[in-house]
């Protein structure tokens, strides 16, 4: 095997693309280093991406963030601006493993590992981030739910590599939030996930919402009918009662050690209706 | 194969290696340079065993390849006490019997210290948050966290 440590972003799209065996991109590695271990990946060269200065930085952009592949999610908590625009999206990065773990993970990498139970996920897909793919033909622009395509799977293409997250500009009046159900208190996997965001009119009237569930399908899915269940309404008992039971309809878990389809779908209700509260809560102020 | 050729610092001190590029941080810190301090629990981050801090950050050394050290100032359990002198830290845990077999308790040592320089009046809840990545076998946590509360009780009293 190969070690590769570029240090410029164009570097690493040539390496990558034009290495002829298995190039595994390297960012955090608490994915990637497990999977070595275990046989799992035996790749040819390991790309670290982690030298890349820019892949580095938490950048304003348009009144937004753009949060580098290599950007660890300890980083990201210690962020006070960004963690005030976007606390759902923090804390869900604040939930991945251990502090340990915490000191190393990346957005990206939480994305690219394309596990539906990944905790950060969601909570991008629920305040629109864009991940920028970076590859051979120059760098294209795809919405965070569009990379994972089933477990384990994502639609980059050869050659091609997450570079950032792309945060947009948070609107007047509008919070997100992210909850998880896990038996421990702590260190343990999603067994189901809610992200949300939501913007309120002067008079507490929500005036746009995105809904997403992790854990509870082969990828992150964006809730439709959950979001039109809030928009209109000052998110009284009667929308979250609507919120709770489109999200339940929406979840089509597996069952597995640890959680059966009923309970996993009763609980996607549960914690979109939780969610929901805590970013209204945020988008008042 | 070739080896990589890595300069870091160690505990202060400046560490030259070599090793393999699929080689971890831990591998390199337990086999090539003899500091068996760090220990291997499981090997993929669950157990925080073999904690160390790279450029101030807590992480696992399973969960990161020695050639990614080039240029890193690492801080390991061997650097924790001066000469004879305890850290604080270990002192507490021994009157406090925070531990029973020992295989746990470096990386709990490091990542206790971690916790302390950043946040140096933790609450218990902040605590067991923190060291939730150090698993412990034997003692049932009561006690690791006591004697951590303790040693920033003290800390807090003698700055």
């Amino acid at each position: 095997m190969r070690y590769l440590a570029p240090t410029t972003l164009d570097d690493a799209i040539q390496l990558l693309s034009g290495d002829p065996g298995d190039c595994r991109v390297l960012a955090g590695g608490t994915d990637l280093l497990v999977r070595l271990r275990s046989g799992d990946a035996e790749p040819d060269s390991i790309l670290d991406i982690k030298r890349i200065n820019d892949l580095r930085q938490i950048t304003p952009e348009d009144g937004g963030w753009r949060i580098g592949a290599a950007v660890s999610s300890a980083e990201m908590n210690e962020h006070k601006d960004l963690k005030a625009d976007y606390a759902g999206v923090c804390e869900a990065a604040d939930l991945i493993g251990s502090t340990q773990i915490q000191g190393r993970c990346t957005l990206a990498g939480n994305l690219c590992n394309a596990s539906p139970a990944a905790d950060s996920v969601p909570a991008m897909v629920a305040v629109r981030a864009v991940a920028r793919v970076a590859g051979p033909n120059g760098t294209r622009d795809v919405a965070v739910e569009d990379i994972p395509t089933g477990p384990g799977k994502t639609s980059l293409k050869k050659g091609e590599f997450v570079a950032s997250i792309f945060l947009p500009a948070k609107a007047d009046r509008s919070g997100d939030a992210y909850l998880r159900f896990i038996p421990r208190t702590e260190m343990d996997i999603a067994v189901v996930g809610c992200g949300i965001s939501l913007t309120l009119d002067g008079d507490g009237t929500c005036t746009s919402a995105r809904v997403s569930l992790g854990a509870v399908g082969p990828k992150v899915m964006v809730v439709d009918t959950a979001a039109e269940a809030l928009i209109g309404t000052k998110l009284d008992d009667a929308a979250m009662d609507a919120l709770a039971q489109a999200c339940s309809a929406a979840a089509s878990p597996i069952a597995d050690k640890r959680g059966t389809v009923e309970f996993r779908t009763h609980v996607a209700g549960v914690l979109a209706r939780r969610a929901a509260a805590i970013a209204k809560t945020r988008a008042e102020g | 194969m070739s080896n990589i050729h890595v300069t870091t610092k160690i505990n202060g001190d400046p560490t030259e290696y070599l090793c393999a590029p699929d080689e971890t941080l831990l591998d390199v810190l337990r086999d090539r340079l003899g500091m068996t301090g760090s220990k291997e629990g499981c090997g993929t981050g669950d157990c925080g065993a073999c904690s160390v801090t790279v450029n101030g950050r807590l992480v696992c050394s399973c969960l990161m390849l020695g050639a990614e050290a080039e240029g890193a100032e690492i801080e390991t359990i061997e650097g924790m006490a001066d000469g004879d002198q305890l850290h604080p830290l270990q002192q507490k845990f021994i009157e406090h019997a925070a531990l029973q077999c020992g295989i746990c308790t470096p990386g709990i040592l490091v990542a206790a210290k971690s916790l302390l320089e950043k946040n140096p009046d933790p609450t218990e809840e902040e605590a067991r948050y923190w060291l939730a990545g150090n698993l412990c076998r034997c003692t049932g946590y009561d006690k690791i966290i006591r004697a951590v509360l303790d040693t920033a009780a003290d800390l807090r009293k003698a700055s």
